[in-house]
C-alpha cells in the first residue's frame, strides 16, 4: 500500500488514539509516539503500529501516534483507517486484516 | 435459550465506549455503523467495530452489528467487515419486504463461504420502522431460518405515522408494538421493544419496561448503561414464581429419568410449553 498524501484517523478523547500517517522520502517507517502511558505501554504500543502497518502492506511512511490511553485494537483500527486513508484505498479487504 | 433482555446500543465510531461498554453486561450489544456515525466517519467506525470484535472483548455477550440500509451505499463493506469480524448476529434497519430479507442473506451466505465461516452461522435480526414494516412483520420474521429476533424502532415509526411520543399508555405504539411482537411469536423468534430516550427519566423508562414486559416482548434496545440494571430488575421474575419453576422442572427431570411419557406435578399435568416456561424463568433468576 503506497502513502499518497497525509491520512488521520482517531480523536485525543479518552481511550483513543490519533493517528496521522504522510508520506516519506525513503522507504522506511518513520514512527513517532506520544502516550500518557508511554512508560509502560510505549514499546507495545510501538510494535502494535509497526505490525499494523506491516499487515496493511505499508513500508514507507511517517507516521505520528498520540495515544490517550488505546486498546490494542483500537489502535489497530485507528492505523488501519489512517493508511488507507493515505493511500485513498477504498477497496478494503477486511480478510487481509484478520 | 439465550436472554435478550437488554440490547444496548454503541456508537461504532466512539472508541471509549467500544472499549469499555462490556462491564455493564447487557445481554446484547449492539454496534452500531448507521445513525450514530456520520457520513465522514463509516470507513474509520468500521475498522473500529472489526478490531473490537476480532479482540473479543465482550466475551459471552452477544454481539450485534446494525449496518446501513440497503438503500445506502455503505451496507456492503458493513456487512463484510461484520460477518468476516464473526459477528453474531447483523441488525438490518427500516426493514420493510421480505426481498430485503433476503438479499442480505444471499450477501451473508456469500461472505461467508469465502471466508471461510460456516453457513448459516451469522444470524439476523430485522428492525422495523415503518407502517409498511409493521404490516409486513410476519413475513418479515419467518424470511429465513437465520432471523433470530426482530426489534421495534419507534422514532422512525412514529414519524412514518405522522405522531409522536406521548407519556403514559403510549397509545401510538400500541398496534406497532403487538403486530411486531405477534410476528415474533409466529415465527418463535425473540422481540425487543423500542429503545427510551430520555435517560434521566426513570419513572418514565421503567413505566415503558412494564407495558413491553407485560405484553410479552424477550427485552429492549437501550441507549445509555445505566438503563441495563433497571431493566434487568424489572424482568426479574417473583420468588414464587421462581419457587415454582423449580418444581417444575425438577418434576420434569425426574419423569425423564424414570421414562415417563407424561409429567405430573402435585397430580396435575404438566404441558411441554409449561416446563419451558419454568425453564425461562429460572434462566432469568440466576441472570437477576
Amino acid at each position: 500500500m503506497k502513502i499518497k498524501k497525509r491520512g488521520i484517523a482517531g480523536t485525543l478523547e479518552s481511550s483513543d488514539v490519533m493517528v496521522v500517517i504522510n508520506p516519506h522520502d525513503s522507504q522506511e517507517i518513520k514512527l513517532i509516539v506520544q502516550s500518557k502511558v508511554e512508560k509502560q505501554f510505549g514499546s507495545s504500543i510501538r510494535k502494535t503500529v509497526k505490525d499494523t502497518l506491516e499487515k496493511c502492506g505499508v513500508v514507507s511512511a511517517v507516521v505520528d501516534v498520540r495515544d490517550q490511553g488505546a486498546l490494542d485494537c483500537v489502535i489497530k483500527a485507528r492505523v488501519e483507517a489512517a493508511a488507507y486513508r493515505a493511500s485513498d484505498e477504498k477497496n478494503v479487504k477486511f480478510g487481509d486484516l484478520s | 435459550m439465550r436472554l435478550r433482555r437488554s440490547m444496548m446500543f454503541i456508537p461504532g465510531a466512539n472508541a471509549g465506549m467500544l472499549s469499555n461498554s462490556y462491564i455493564y453486561k447487557p445481554d446484547s450489544v449492539m454496534f452500531d455503523l448507521e445513525d450514530s456515525v456520520s457520513l465522514t466517519e463509516k470507513d474509520s467506525a468500521r475498522f473500529l467495530v472489526f478490531n473490537t470484535l476480532k479482540e473479543n472483548l465482550y466475551g459471552d455477550i452477544e454481539t450485534v452489528v446494525r449496518i446501513n440500509g440497503v438503500e445506502t451505499p455503505f451496507w456492503e463493506d458493513d456487512l463484510d467487515m461484520a460477518v468476516r469480524a464473526g459477528v453474531q448476529i447483523v441488525r438490518l434497519p427500516k426493514t420493510e419486504t421480505v426481498e430485503e430479507v433476503k438479499e442480505l442473506e444471499q450477501r451473508i451466505e456469500k461472505i461467508e463461504k469465502d471466508c471461510g465461516r460456516t453457513i448459516g452461522d451469522t444470524k439476523i435480526m430485522a428492525a422495523i420502522e415503518s407502517a409498511c414494516g409493521v404490516v409486513n412483520s410476519v413475513a418479515i420474521a419467518k424470511a429465513t431460518p437465520r432471523m433470530v429476533a426482530i426489534a421495534l424502532a419507534g422514532f422512525d415509526y412514529l414519524v412514518d405515522m405522522q405522531t409522536s411520543r406521548s407519556s403514559g399508555s403510549e397509545p401510538e405504539l400500541f398496534y406497532a408494538r403487538a403486530a411486531v411482537l405477534h410476528a415474533a411469536r409466529a415465527a418463535k423468534i425473540d422481540a425487543f421493544d423500542v429503545a427510551y430516550g430520555n435517560v434521566n427519566d426513570e419513572e418514565g423508562f421503567l413505566r415503558e419496561v412494564e407495558i413491553a414486559k407485560n405484553l410479552g416482548y424477550n427485552g429492549k434496545s437501550l441507549i445509555h448503561p445505566r438503563q441495563i440494571e433497571l431493566l434487568h430488575k424489572a424482568y426479574a421474575p417473583a420468588q414464587k414464581d421462581v419457587d415454582h419453576a423449580r418444581k417444575v422442572v425438577a418434576a420434569a427431570e425426574d419423569a425423564e429419568q424414570k421414562g415417563l411419557g407424561v409429567i405430573s406435578l402435585d397430580g396435575k399435568m404438566i404441558d411441554p410449553p409449561v416446563v419451558h416456561e419454568a425453564q425461562r424463568v429460572l434462566l432469568l433468576a440466576e441472570h437477576s
